[in-house]
């Protein structure tokens, strides 16, 4: 069957098989491997992409149900060459260790601050209550996440 | 990796369409919502069907909630995330949002639906366990057109339900009556995760404070969520105090049905279904009150 979406802005059109999960047809089809693919039973989280400015794990969302819609990887979260304030964020806290969580973790965590650009630290920690870390026991995730609604809130001031 | 096996995917348009779908395809089809929990069966080969029909593009159509004085009406396409975040809904049935605090995650609560958490007929489904407490009642669409059943109906088994090859969920409706309070507790190992038990508890109160009528459900001790009506027929007309939840837990204990697996031992989750619907029972009434 054929299939037509929109990925970080861009219009794609591909032939794929009904049973396509949207996290392969990221990867393998499109080759956008910055979203990665876990536990396929969508308790990880870090296959988190956006469907519609929505978090979703894509390891659950077949990709043919995409059609026509909007979706958004980590590779479309830097704008015009600027990383995200959440992308800062991660650098400057050590929001990460090995890497693997973090795109998903991203994703929500820019979703979030999307909806609440001040949450409190339960909040943060509610957000990616679906997603696992295995490296920062979630501390500097945390952190990252209010550097971000930090950096932003005085960006607007400033702006 | 783990992928479904090969299906064909079908699009819906309309409710009518898919139910014409359904009828010519027949067992070998079935209607994917959020596919949380249909997909992982499907990858684990527990499920397997020629044909998935995604609804998904009915949500403008079946997701609403609609909150009259009488009754309140929720589509089936309506998303876990739309449930705990409805004011009014929180406002009529605070057990609604109780519930929806702890199912999965927030992530898969973007995507998951009511309708098929209930049709997915898991013994341990939360919804499920809302549903038998608040009497829900299931509207049920298909080529001789509606039909409405009670939640007793609808679950007929572990992971079955009344709903038939050519019929699909469209609404929920839930009985509003004056002086209701509601509740849900869970327990569960981790966070997100499926209950070891978990209790809903709605009580009506009367004027001179009275328990006019009540219900409890119970998730994950028994083969369907389980409505307790001994429980409501020894509440009515007494005044609410420990005393009555004392008996309503011990009721709750000795009705289930619960089998020791991973998550406890038959014991421990009669202990829980007696607590929880201690707990859920005194919450439903100070809520009553206030």
């Amino acid at each position: 069957m054929q299939v037509t979406m929109t990925v970080n802005d861009v219009e794609v059109t591909r032939e794929i098989e009904g049973r396509l999960l949207l996290v392969h047809f990221l990867r393998d089809v499109l080759g956008l491997t910055g979203t990665h693919w876990g536990c396929d039973t969508s308790n990880c989280g870090t296959c988190v992409v956006w469907l519609d400015g929505e978090p979703v794990k894509s390891c659950t969302v077949l990709a043919a149900m995409a059609g026509g819609h909007e979706v958004r990887t980590v590779e479309g979260l830097s704008r015009n060459g600027e990383l995200d304030p959440i992308q800062e964020g991660f650098m400057q806290c050590h929001g990460l260790q090995c890497g693997f969580c973090t795109p998903g973790m991203m994703m929500t965590c820019r979703a979030l601050l999307d909806r609440n650009p001040d949450p409190t630290d339960a909040e943060i920690r509610e957000a990616i209550s679906g997603q696992i870390c295995r490296c920062t026991g979630y501390s500097t995730i945390v952190r990252s996440v209010r550097w971000a609604s930090v950096h932003e809130a005085s960006k607007e001031v400033t702006a | 990796m783990q992928v479904p096996a090969p299906f064909e995917y079908e699009r819906a348009t309309s409710v009518d369409q898919a139910i014409g779908l359904l009828e010519r395809l027949g067992s070998s089809a079935r209607l994917v919502a959020g596919g949380h929990s249909l997909l992982p069966m499907m990858k684990l080969r527990l499920a397997n069907f020629e044909y998935l029909i995604d609804i998904n593009p009915l949500h403008d159509q079946l997701g609403y909630i609609r909150v009259g004085a009488d009754e309140v009406r929720i589509g089936a396409l309506t998303r876990h995330r739309e449930l705990l975040e409805s004011e009014e809904l929180a406002s009529a049935f605070p057990i609604f949002r109780d519930a929806e605090r702890v199912i999965a995650d927030p992530v898969v609560r973007n995507r998951g639906t009511l309708g098929g958490s209930l049709c997915q007929a898991d013994p341990s489904e939360d919804l499920s366990a809302v549903c038998t407490t608040l009497d829900a009642h299931c509207v049920i669409r298909g080529p001789r057109g509606e039909r409405v059943v009670s939640m007793e109906e609808f679950h007929v088994g572990p992971y079955e339900t009344a709903v038939g090859d050519d019929e699909i969920l469209i609404e929920i409706r839930l009985p509003r009556r004056p002086g209701s309070g509601s509740a849900y507790q869970k327990v569960e190992r981790r966070a997100g995760d499926w209950a070891v038990v978990s209790s809903g508890a709605a009580v009506w109160l009367a004027e001179d404070g009275t328990i006019a009528d009540a219900r409890v459900g119970l998730a994950a001790v028994g083969p369907n969520t389980t409505g307790i009506p001994e429980i409501s027929a020894t509440l009515r007309g007494q005044v609410p105090d420990e005393r009555v939840y004392e008996q309503a837990g011990e009721i709750a204990a000795r009705s289930c049905d619960p089998v020791t697996d991973q998550r406890g031992s038959e014991e421990y989750k009669r202990h829980l279904a007696d607590e929880l619907t201690r707990r859920t029972l005194r919450t439903a009434v100070e809520r009553a009150r206030s």
